[in-house]
């Protein structure tokens, strides 16, 4: 019996262990090979260099793409996630007659393959405006398209848990309709909105199908970077530039989970989905 | 009533085809105690809903000191609301709760933190500042609920059941502090309770409501001694509930009813006619029990005892009148207890109620 628990134990410890390997391991060979002063990707390193990381500042095309996903990102987290306290709130307040239909319409790109989508609107867009609509703006518009249901999902639980009694009672205690929202129900589903903006920005901002069919010659970072890993020559900056983001969106994580704990209340749905 | 300070004037309120409140009229006056009393689902948060400004009327008029406040949105309403589940700001503390109507009187911090000590003294909440909401009782809930809506000094309070989620011991003491606060601060109080000896204790008066409609507003006293129907009867404290069919009418009228023969009762401000079907209602504690019928009791047969504490009642068959039974509530019976021994039943006909329907 205590035999056997034991090697149940070192079984599911083994399977944890490589899981986690698994998981975590070669994302982890980003940083080490950036620092690698050699331009192939093999082991054995060939010795430290800064260098490449030095490449990655002084590359302007590079910070342009940067600047391009910061600017998508942007404002895909915030207009999706602001359609998205609309929608949720909504759904979350009102029993309409088709609710169930519309929300399905709404949540349908979340099982739409990618590209059929992408296919579909620069379809629409060339035979309506034309290739001079394609850029940072039909991008955008697609990444909204992308991110809307993503950010209904993570803001409706809020809202549900949301008890409505809560604006009667500042409706009662002398509060009109717009000081309730800012003094109650914002504050009260402010993390699933945070989560929503990181959740939507993160989609916008490492998304590749709608930006390669959508874009014009002015890349957005995924973008980029696909087209640099054509070149062995430029492929260490890539991974300098990958290690870069690694840690910002590691930063990203604790800041969110940081704010969540601080306006944690208790345990409400919708919280797991951040971090 | 020329004193009215709430005056609620033929007000429906129907939800599709669910009639909640059906045609009420009610005044209420100024500092008064007023209780909202009646089984789950008879319209009582209905009503003061509309009072607070949270459901529009499907019919009727609302008045406050007599404006006519109808159609007037609730953050205008001179009227405050504890709800049922207290409702407290889970993103702020004891302190922010309870400042947060003061917003519009753009107060300085001083006075302010003023204003928010003297309500937290007021509900015996002193040094729970900085308490979050989820640290907190029900009852500490509830008392911030009451200084929360107390600080923005009401014409009007009105509570949900404020008491209902609490344990029978807290509730009493609840009871009693709830009651003195009302006559510190002589604020007009509705209070909604489904627990009559709750709406009876506490207030200056009763309004007895079902399926939408008041059966009966009046004092405590009167609403326990002097139902008006056989529904209000039944539904305050115990009582026993007898059919019977009026013989004659003079000044006083003569029921024969099959459980006790004939009784001799008050009118009660019923009009009757004979051969009309009547119940007659006592309470347990107007009848007594001798073991010996030397007192010149009804002879009956015991069918169960319950004991209650300050109490005992019993449950009694009157002699050729099976089926019918009657509960006496006594505290000294000396006879033997057993079901199927005999006793004897004694009552003062003055104690009896006639009620029609
Ligand atoms: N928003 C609503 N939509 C539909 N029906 C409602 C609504 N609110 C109340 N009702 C109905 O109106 C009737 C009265 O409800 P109300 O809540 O006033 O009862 P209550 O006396 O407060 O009951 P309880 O003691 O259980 O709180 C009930 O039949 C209820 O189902
Ligand atoms: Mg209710």
């Amino acid at each position: 019996m205590n035999r056997n628990m034991n090697l149940a134990a070192r079984i599911l410890g083994t399977y944890a262990v490589i899981y986690v390997a698994y998981l975590y391991l070669p994302v982890l060979f980003l940083p080490l090979f950036s620092f690698n002063d050699s331009i192939y990707i093999s082991f054995p390193l060939r010795g430290w260099t800064l260098k490449w990381y030095q490449t990655m500042l002084a590359n302007e095309a590079l910070h342009r793409a940067l600047a391009n996903s910061l600017k998508v990102g942007i404002t895909t987290a915030l207009i999706s996630t602001i359609l998205g306290i609309l929608g949720a709130r909504a759904v979350a307040q009102y029993r309409l007659p088709g609710q169930k239909q519309v929300v399905g319409v709404i949540m349908l790109p979340l099982v739409v393959p990618e590209i059929i989508l992408a296919m579909a609107l620069l379809i629409i867009i060339l035979q309506t405006v034309g290739s001079r609509a394609l850029g940072l703006m039909s991008i955008t518009a697609g990444h909204i398209l992308l991110c809307v249901p993503f950010a209904m999902v993570v803001l409706i639980s809020r809202f549900e848990g949301f008890d409505r009694f809560l604006e009667e009672a500042s409706h009662d205690l002398g509060e009109n309709a717009w000081w309730t929202f800012w003094r109650v129900t914002f504050p009260n589903v402010l993390p699933g909105i945070v989560a929503s903006l990181l959740l939507t920005f993160t989609i916008s901002f490492d998304e590749f199908i709608m930006a390669f069919f959508l874009g014009s010659t002015d890349p957005t970072l995924p973008v980029f970077m696909w087209n640099q890993l054509r070149f062995p020559k430029l492929l260490p900056g890539v991974l300098a530039l990958g290690a870069c983001i690694l840690i910002a969106s590691v930063f990203i994580v604790l800041l969110a989970e940081w704010f969540r704990r601080r306006n944690a209340f208790d345990g409400q749905t919708g919280d797991m989905i951040i971090g | 009533m020329d004193d009215a300070f709430i005056e609620i004037a033929s007000v429906s309120k129907s939800f599709g085809n669910v009639t909640a409140v059906d045609n009420i009229s009610l005044s209420i006056r100024k500092g008064e105690f007023f209780s909202l009393l009646g089984p789950s689902g008879c319209g009582k948060t209905t009503l003061l809903r509309i009072l607070g400004g949270f459901e529009a009327l499907t019919d009727g008029k609302v008045m406050i000191e007599g404006q006519d406040i109808t159609h007037m949105p609730a953050h205008l309403r001179p009227t405050n609301m504890v709800f049922q589940n207290y409702a407290i700001f889970p993103h702020l503390n004891v302190e922010q709760n309870v400042a947060y109507g003061l917003r519009q009187q753009k107060l300085s911090r001083e006075e302010q933190a003023e204003k928010v000590s003297a309500a937290l003294t007021m509900v015996q909440l002193e040094g729970f500042e900085k308490r979050g909401a989820d640290e907190m009782s029900g009852g500490q809930k509830q008392r911030v609920a009451l200084a929360r809506a107390l600080i923005k000094r009401p014409k009007v309070l009105l509570l949900d059941e404020p008491l209902g989620a609490l344990d029978k011991k807290l509730r009493e003491e609840m009871q009693i502090e709830l009651r003195m606060l009302q006559q510190q601060v002589g604020i007009t109080f509705v209070f909604v309770t489904h627990d009559q000896e709750e709406a009876l204790t506490l207030s200056d008066r009763v309004a007895v409501m079902n399926e939408g409609r008041i059966l009966q507003q009046a004092p405590p006293r009167e609403i326990y001694e002097r139902p008006i129907s056989r529904k209000v009867a039944d539904f305050i404290g115990q009582m026993n509930l007898l059919d019977g069919v009026v013989d004659s009418v003079s000044d006083k009228v003569v029921v024969s009813s099959v459980a006790l023969g004939s009784v001799t009762v008050d009118a009660n401000r019923q009009t009757v006619r004979p051969g009309d079907r009547v119940t007659l209602a006592v309470r347990p504690e107007n009848l007594s029990l001798s073991n010996s019928p030397a007192t010149g009791g009804l002879p009956v047969t015991l069918a169960a005892s319950a004991f209650w504490g300050n109490t005992t009642y019993y449950r009694i068959i009157p002699e050729g009148a099976e089926g019918n039974t009657l509960d006496v509530s006594q505290q000294d019976y000396r006879g033997s207890k057993n079901s199927g021994d005999p006793a004897w039943l004694c009552f003062d006909s003055c104690d009896f109620l006639l009620l029609k329907d």
